[in-house]
């Protein structure tokens, strides 16, 4: 079965990514879906992952800068989050919604303010991983 | 109506994260259905043709097939719903689904990213014919199938056939039926495997008769070799 180049080195790359945790067994799954006939499906899915990621966290910190936190609002963001991170299995990311999710519940704005700014270093370095293994992903912009 | 192979499954996916319906999409597309996707449960009845004025004036025996209005456009064989999502639940969408006289037939599957017992009970009870707890896999889809092909005989059942000589039956569904016929003895839930014995007239194994052909209980073959006999 034939694979570009890029989507080679890429491939090559995941295996480091898996290693260090960055991305679990369902990443493998993505790439199964992708050899059959759509051979950008990765890059595209993770590419949408990104976009989606980096603006729930930016509404999550929006919602959290104002005076009366929405904290069902913020669950929900992070819920969302969770989800996506998982479907790509994005590992990191998702341990990092799961475990500050419970700040919500303590409503512990600073506690979320923390987590959210870690998710989006987790995801920022996932981001720049994958751009280094030669995927077309567009980088991030600074995180707050 | 032809009955269509298995490539031709339509299946209606709910879900409103964008990644998990791209994600979805492409699974189902892999086991070569049809996919539609929709970002919400009201949406989702759109598609299906439901309209709440007209719901009880439908006639509880008609089925699907070409009428104004009030059945579904297209034809739709699955559908498989998240369950969280904002407005519309899925167990919503499936307690519609249900209620509606044309809508209730079709199998439904519910996916969460949450493990939670009683939802899943819940889902169940209501009429759900699986749960898939999210990310959903290969493996879970590949049980869809079967969900499909045992709705859309019985629907044929209701339908009047015309010709299944030369319809192209997919090994799988071959395979099944075969299962069927050999455990035809044992098991009675499938009241559609009598109705697809009597439709096929190949390979099936039949308990200790007299001749090759299948006996012409419903109506008379005439296919040139074989003779009505007594």
């Amino acid at each position: 079965m034939e694979v570009n180049q890029m989507q080679r080195s890429f491939l090559e790359y995941a295996n480091v990514l898996f290693r260090e945790g960055f991305l679990d067994g369902q990443f493998s799954q993505l790439q199964m879906l992708a050899d059959e006939s759509n051979p950008d499906f990765v890059v595209e899915v993770v590419s949408l992952f990104f976009e989606d990621s980096q603006k729930l966290l930016n509404d999550l910190t929006t919602t959290l800068d104002q005076q009366n936190v929405n904290f069902k609002k913020i669950d929900a963001h992070i819920h969302q989050l969770k989800g996506s991170s998982s479907s790509i299995g994005a590992q990191r990311v998702k341990n990092a919604c799961i475990a500050f999710r419970n700040f919500c519940d303590q409503q512990n704005v600073e506690g979320l303010s923390f987590g959210s700014s870690i998710t989006f270093a987790f995801l920022f370095q996932l981001e720049q991983q994958i751009v280094a293994a030669g995927g077309a992903i567009p980088i991030l912009s600074e995180f707050s | 109506m032809v009955m269509a192979g298995h490539e031709l499954f339509h299946v209606l996916a709910v879900d409103d994260s964008l990644i998990d319906r791209k994600l979805i999409e492409r699974l189902l597309k892999t086991s070569s259905y049809q996919v539609t996707t929709v970002d919400s449960g009201s949406k989702a009845l759109e598609f299906l043709g439901w309209h709440e004025d007209h719901e009880r004036l439908i006639n509880p025996n008609e089925t699907t097939s070409v009428s104004p209005n009030n059945h579904q456009e297209v034809e739709v064989n699955l559908v498989i719903t998240d369950y969280c999502m904002p407005g519309m639940t899925g167990y919503d969408l499936l307690k519609k689904m249900k209620e509606s006289s044309s809508l209730r037939n079709i199998p439904v599957v519910i996916m969460s990213s949450e493990n939670v017992p009683s939802r899943i009970n819940r889902c169940l009870e209501e009429g759900a014919e699986e749960f898939f707890l999210k990310p959903v896999r290969k493996s879970d889809v590949n049980k869809l199938s079967t969900h499909m092909m045992k709705s859309k005989s019985s629907k044929d059942k209701e339908e009047e056939e015309d010709d299944d000589d030369d319809i192209e039956k997919p090994e799988k569904q071959l395979q099944e039926k075969q299962e069927q016929d050999d455990q035809k003895e044992e098991e009675d839930e499938t009241p559609q495997s009598q109705q697809q014995q009597q439709s096929s007239n190949n390979n099936n194994k039949r308990k200790s008769m007299d001749d090759g052909p299948s006996p012409d209980r419903t109506r008379p073959r005439y296919n040139g070799l074989s003779v009505m006999s007594n």
